[in-house]
C-alpha cells in the first residue's frame, strides 16, 4: 500500500504517494529526478548518498522515503541557492582539484556543509575524522581536505562582521 | 539493493505502537534508526512483514541524569545525542569512548543506543561499557513493563530475551561510585567505519590499594558480549599494582572464545584481547583515582 507523504526538498514542497519499501535515495533520484545524490554501496559505508534531513547529515540509502514525511531534506542541488552561483564549498572543490570523476563529490560536499554548520573552523584532523565515512577512489583525499579548509575560510569572510569571533 | 516488501506504521504514541506489535504478531519488527535493519534487508537477510517505526514517538528521545537516580537514556536517543550530552561526557567517559568509535557521522545521526543493544551483535560497541557499568534496561509490552540487568539480556548473535511484542524503552546506568572507574578499548581494521574485531570494557573499584570490585566484558570474541568472570576473580581482592593487571589481561585472553572471520583470525583476536583488556583496566584504574573519596 502506498503512503501519502508531504515533505520539503531544497525549499520546494512535495506531496507524493510512495511504497514503504522505497528508500529516500530511490525517491530523490527516480521520482524527483534529483540525481546529484549518488548511490554507491547502499549499505552506509561509502558516503556517496549523504543528504541533510532536518539539518542533519544522514545516509539516504539507509533512510526510508516514508520516514521523511513532514520533514525537510537538503540535497547537493540545494547548495547553490540561486541555482546559478555556486556555494563556496562547491567553488573550493573546483579550485583545489578535489573533483575527478565526481562520484563522491555530492556526498563529500554535503558532509562538508554539515561539518561547517556545527564547526565553522575545523582543524585538518577534524575534517579527516568527519570524512571517515566517505570513500573517494580518485583524489587521494588531500585535495578534498584542503577544499573544505578553503571553504571554511571563504565562508568566514562572507559572514557579517559582528558574527566573526 | 531493492528492499523486500513490507507494511509500514509510524505510530505517534507508545500505546499505539504496543497495540500494533500485539496485533501484527507475524514478522513484525520495531525500527529505530534502521541502520542495522536496512543493511540486513538490502542483503535479503531480513524480510519483515511489518515495520513499526518508533522514531515518531516524541517522548522516547531523551537523556536524563540525576546524582541519585543515575543516567537514563530513552530508546530513540541518537548516538549523536549521546556524544553531545554534557553529563555523559562528564561521568560516563567509557560510553563516550564506545559511541565515538562507532560508525560515521551520518550513521550516528540516525542510529540509536537501544538499537545497538537490541540488534545484539557480538561486536556491539556499546554493550561492554554499559554492562560493566551495571546498566539495566526497561522492556515494555501491552502486558506491562520489566526491568532487568543488561548482563542478562543477550542470548546469542541477534538473539535476546526480549519478546517481539516488547519495546526497549530505556537504558539505566547507575551513578558512578567513588573510587571506581570504567573504560572501553577496541580495535578494528578501518577505525570506526568497520565494526570491532575485539572490544574490551573494564570497570574497577580500588580502595586502600586493593581491587574491591571489577567487571570485565569482552566484545566480538563469543556469540554474545562475554563476561570474563575469571579475569574479574583475578582482580577482586588483589593488590593494586601493574602485575595484577598484566596477569588479569592474560587470563582474559584465555577466557575469550573467538572465531576466525574476514576481520581477524581467532589467534589474533586472543592476542588483542590481552592488549585491549590491559589498556582498559589501566585506564579504568586512572579514572578511579580521579574519583577518590
Ligand atoms: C556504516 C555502518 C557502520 C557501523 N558501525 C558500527 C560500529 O562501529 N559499532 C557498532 O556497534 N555498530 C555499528 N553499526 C551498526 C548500527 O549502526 C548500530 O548497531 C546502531 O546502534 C543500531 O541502531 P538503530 O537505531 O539504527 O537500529 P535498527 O536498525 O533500527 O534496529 C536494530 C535492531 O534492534 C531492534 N530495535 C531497535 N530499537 C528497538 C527498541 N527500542 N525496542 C525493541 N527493539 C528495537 C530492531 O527491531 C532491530 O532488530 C554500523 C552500521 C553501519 C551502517
Ligand atoms: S550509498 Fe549510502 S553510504 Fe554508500
Ligand atoms: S572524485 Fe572519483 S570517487 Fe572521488
Amino acid at each position: 500500500m502506498k503512503h501519502n507523504i508531504k515533505f520539503r526538498v531544497n525549499g520546494d514542497d512535495y506531496s507524493l504517494a510512495v511504497e514503504p519499501w522505497r528508500t529516500l535515495n530511490e525517491m530523490l533520484r527516480e521520482d524527483l529526478n534529483l540525481t546529484g545524490t549518488k548511490l554507491g554501496c547502499g549499505t552506509g559505508d561509502c558516503g556517496a548518498c549523504t543528504v541533510l534531513v532536518d539539518g542533519k547529515a544522514v545516509s539516504s540509502c539507509l533512510t526510508l522515503a516514508v520516514s521523511v514525511d513532514g520533514k525537510s531534506v537538503m540535497t547537493v542541488e540545494g547548495l547553490a541557492e540561486s541555482g546559478e552561483k555556486l556555494h563556496p564549498i562547491q567553488e573550493s572543490f573546483i579550485k583545489t582539484g578535489a573533483i575527478q570523476c565526481g562520484f563522491c563529490t555530492s556526498g563529500m560536499e554535503m558532509a562538508a556543509y554539515n561539518l561547517l554548520s556545527v564547526n565553522p573552523s575545523p582543524t585538518e584532523q577534524e575534517i579527516r575524522k568527519e570524512l571517515a565515512g566517505h570513500l573517494c577512489r580518485c583524489t587521494g583525499y588531500n585535495q578534498i581536505v584542503e577544499a573544505i579548509s578553503v571553504a571554511a575560510e571563504e565562508m568566514k569572510n562572507l559572514r557579517p562582521e559582528e558574527e566573526k569571533s | 539493493m531493492r528492499l523486500p516488501r513490507f507494511e509500514y506504521f509510524a505510530p505517534k504514541s507508545l500505546p499505539e505502537a504496543l497495540t500494533l506489535l500485539e496485533e501484527k504478531t507475524d514478522g513484525v519488527h520495531v525500527m529505530a534508526g534502521g541502520t542495522d535493519m536496512m543493511v540486513k534487508m538490502s542483503h535479503g537477510r531480513l524480510t519483515p512483514k511489518t515495520i513499526v517505526n518508533i522514531k515518531e514517538i516524541p517522548d522516547l528521545r531523551y537523556i536524563r541524569f540525576s546524582p541519585d537516580k543515575g543516567l537514563e537514556i530513552g530508546s530513540t536517543a541518537l548516538l549523536s545525542d549521546v556524544l553531545k550530552d554534557s553529563y555523559i561526557n562528564a561521568y560516563y567517559p567509557a560510553l563516550i569512548q564506545a559511541v565515538q568509535t562507532m560508525a560515521n557521522t551520518e550513521v550516528r545521526n540516525m542510529a540509536t543506543l537501544a538499537g545497538n543493544l537490541c540488534n545484539a551483535a557480538p561486536s556491539a560497541d556499546s554493550a561492554p561499557p554499559l554492562m560493566v557499568m551495571g546498566a539495566q534496561i526497561s522492556l515494555l509490552s501491552a502486558k506491562g513493563e520489566r526491568r532487568l540487568p543488561l548482563m542478562d539480556f543477550f542470548k546469542g548473535p541477534g538473539i535476546t530475551v526480549k519478546a517481539p511484542t516488547e519495546i526497549m524503552t530505556a537504558i539505566h546506568v547507575p551513578s558512578p561510585q567513588s573510587n571506581s572507574g570504567a573504560s572501553y578499548k577496541r580495535i578494528s581494521a578501518r577505525c570506526g567505519v568497520d565494526i570491532a574485531a575485539v572490544g574490551s570494557g573494564a570497570w574497577v573499584k580500588i580502595e586502600a590499594n586493593k581491587f574491591t570490585g571489577a567487571r570485565i566484558v569482552l566484545g566480538a570474541v563469543a556469540p554474545v558480549p562475554l563476561r570474563a568472570v575469571e579475569t574479574e576473580a583475578a582482580l577482586i581482592g588483589a593488590p593494586f599494582h601493574d602485575e595484577t593487571v598484566i596477569n588479569a589481561a592474560r587470563i582474559a585472553s584465555n577466557e575469550a572464545k573467538p572465531i576466525s572471520d574476514v576481520r581477524a583470525t581467532a589467534h589474533y583476536r586472543k592476542r588483542m584481547v590481552e592488549v585491549m583488556t590491559k589498556r582498559a583496566i589501566f585506564e579504568a584504574c586512572e579514572r578511579s583515582h580521579a574519583r577518590q573519596s
